[in-house]
């Protein structure tokens, strides 16, 4: 007869969520009195030293009594989750901060008043002529790239075979990498120096939609591939041309991911200031004109009021700040709501 | 007796003419749109060269060399050095500061966290890449600035003999390391965004061969995930990388700009190319702008270079993940 042996643990004990719970609460209370006794303070501080301590003794735990490779997993594990953490920290310091001194600064005239005739130690004056500003910019970028982009997408989607394709797919890569302040001076060199057309929102406008155009490409590209080669086939099989079948099947089905790849770029070259620092060179009082003049922008109006040493147009930049971020985020929220009714994604 | 059949092909063929003529004109259209992309970048590159002629004609080799910038004195003396120096210095500590960041919270978002948060990590991603950068730099100098001091200061007492983290004078501020760290929270977004369509890439079969064989989820991130999308996450640093040399506006605001070369970096001062153009285009004359365009020429350079390489890798990446290659 065979004789039985007592059965060999094949598995080594591992921590309960419990027990990790109390290591943690012990390296909090450990920091706790290190900070009564020594001269530590700040809440960054305590956090700081708490979090060290927990991954010390969680590690040191899970050391004796998982094992050494538990005890990596546990140490590597909490890092990378950490690191997560990490990233969303200065998410909320910079949207929070922004609300808060926003909303201190801002003001119903705000909206309706332009910096012209206001002194520099004044508590008046508004982004008014910077709001329209920017509007007309934004609207002549996206009038120049949507249809360039659009077009290039499907080029590359529906037309491009061989080498050409691939290069311009890659250019556009490389050109969503193109530094705005290098988008602003081309149109400084070309337009406002090489044909001498003067500073103006226009200029600003072709700026901004240098820097559009890859994005364009880029979520159109994304989108008209998802389209499935069925509905191009089912097409075809009704004697439709290609171009009709790209025009009326493709284009309507990816609609809805077109729209949101469209204001995503938006909402990305609102934000833009340095391209417009030289090309639309900013002006202090209402210009309706994109054409021809200097005219301001709202980024535009927060940089110059922020190098100012003046309190109140501080304030002032903090109040246009709030706005960007507010027409920015609204802008991206929409966007994402639109990728809701998206079928193919 | 067969019937003569009316031939159809007089207005078959008509039609096909029509339609062909037609998909003709539409794909010509998007080829000119795909061809104008190629023809911007030629004409960025030829404009800048040419309106930088005269500030290269004036600076010769100096232009390299030189670290102040009076391009508007007589006689003008002006050069990228300490520029330069300043772009590729800031730059690089950024990317230090967020790669371990970046890369820790796209595996979290693809290999820890459920899929749900997954999605929302996207959201938080497209969210932190349309912050404005101008807002960015209002927020560095007013929020960031002031509360890294402390951090700064005591590591300039207790680390101070590497020069790195010494401060000479005893202030700290609006430093290079200052601009640093408001880089490496805005490349923040495209370097996790790429990293994790980079380990999304890697196959599921992968990570279950990796389990199986008893793996803890460390291991199998260090054995099966990390190392086939070793060059896609260079790639996504390298993009990082360019992202942060060409920023401006937030970098223009919390800089308190000085041209020196100086390792000093938690010492108030320092530049870059991109955020001397910013501040110093509205005073510049004639020579001062066409000597930005020039050190502008330079950043386009470097930037374009770096982008190229990048996308080059992370195409090559991709390409054998999709078994194209």
């Amino acid at each position: 007869m065979i004789a039985l042996t007592a059965p060999v643990a094949l598995q080594r004990p591992s921590l309960s969520r419990a027990q990790l719970g109390m290591v943690g609460a012990g390296a909090i209370g450990l920091t706790a009195v290190l900070f009564a006794v020594a001269p530590f303070q700040g809440v960054l501080d305590f956090l700081l030293v708490a979090y060290l301590m927990y991954l010390a003794a969680q590690t040191g735990v899970s050391y004796v009594v998982e094992g050494s490779r538990s005890a990596k997993n546990r140490l590597a594990l909490t890092l990378v989750v950490s690191a997560l953490f990490l990233a969303l920290v200065p998410l909320v310091a910079v949207l929070s901060y922004t609300v808060q001194r926003g909303l201190e600064a801002i003001s119903p005239g705000f909206f309706t008043h332009s910096m012209s005739g206001v002194g520099p130690l004044e508590n008046a004056g508004g982004a008014y002529h910077a709001i329209i500003g920017t509007v007309e910019q934004v609207l002549i970028a996206s009038i120049i790239s949507i249809p360039v982009g659009l077009l290039a997408a499907i080029y590359i989607v529906e037309y491009g075979r061989g080498a050409l394709a691939y290069w311009v797919r890659f250019f556009v890569d490389v050109m969503t990498g193109l530094p705005s302040i290098v988008a602003g001076l081309f149109i400084f060199a070309f337009w406002v120096l090489g044909l001498h057309k003067g500073f103006s929102g226009f200029a600003a406008g072709m700026a901004l939609a240098i820097l559009m155009l890859p994005i364009v490409v880029r979520a159109s590209e994304e989108m008209l591939k998802l389209v499935p080669d069925d509905l191009r086939e089912a097409s075809y099989a009704l004697g439709v041309p290609r171009w009709r079948t790209i025009l009326s099947v493709v284009l309507p089905s990816a609609s809805a991911g077109l729209t949101t790849g469209i204001i995503l770029a938006v909402a990305r070259v609102t934000g833009e200031t340095a391209p417009l620092l030289l090309t639309a060179f900013g002006f202090d009082a209402i210009r309706t004109n994109p054409f021809s003049g200097p005219q301001s922008g709202l980024p535009l109006f927060v940089f110059t009021q922020a190098g100012s040493a003046f309190a109140v147009a501080i304030n002032r930049a903090w109040a246009g700040a709030l706005t960007l971020i507010a027409i920015v985020l609204l802008l991206t929220v929409i966007a994402r709501l639109l990728t809701r009714r998206n079928r193919l994604a | 007796m067969a019937l003569a059949a009316p031939t159809p092909e007089p207005l078959a063929s008509l039609q096909t003419r029509e339609v062909r003529r037609g998909d003709r004109i539409f794909r010509g259209m998007t080829l000119g749109s795909g061809l104008l992309i190629l023809g911007i970048i030629v004409a960025i590159a030829v404009f800048l060269v040419w309106k930088a002629i005269p500030a290269f004609r004036v600076a010769g080799l100096h232009f390299l060399t030189e670290k102040t910038w009076f391009p508007d004195a007589t006689p003008a003396k002006f050069g990228v050095a300490a520029l330069a120096f300043g772009t590729v210095l800031s730059s690089i500590i950024a990317l230090v500061l967020v790669v371990p960041v970046a890369i820790g919270a796209a595996l979290t978002l693809t290999e820890l966290a459920p899929s749900r948060l997954g999605t929302i990590g996207g959201y938080v991603v497209d969210v932190l890449a349309a912050v404005p950068s101008v807002v960015y730099g209002l927020w560095g100098v007013y929020f960031l600035v002031p509360r890294l001091v402390p951090m700064q200061r005591w590591l300039d007492h207790h680390a101070g003999f590497i020069p790195l983290f010494q401060s000479r004078n005893d202030t700290f501020g609006r430093s290079v390391f200052a601009a640093s760290v408001v880089l490496a929270i805005m490349v923040l977004p495209i370097v996790a965004a790429i990293s994790r369509e980079v380990f999304r890439q890697v196959p599921q079969a992968n990570r279950e061969a990796a389990l199986a064989l008893g793996a803890t989820r460390w291991e199998t991130i260090r054995i099966a995930v990390l190392p086939p999308s070793r060059s896609g996450v260079i790639g996504a640093v390298m993009l990082g990388l360019g992202r942060a040399l060409g920023e401006t506006i937030a970098v223009a605001l919390v800089l308190a700009a000085s041209f020196n070369v100086n390792l000093h970096v938690f010492e108030p001062g320092g530049n870059t190319i991109a955020a001397n153009i910013a501040t110093k285009f509205g005073e510049a004359g004639i020579l001062g702008r066409e000597a930005l365009i020039a050190s502008g020429l330079v950043l386009f350079v470097i930037t374009l270079a770096v982008n190229m390489v990048a996308r080059a890798v992370v195409y090559r990446t991709t390409r054998i993940a999709e078994g194209k290659v």
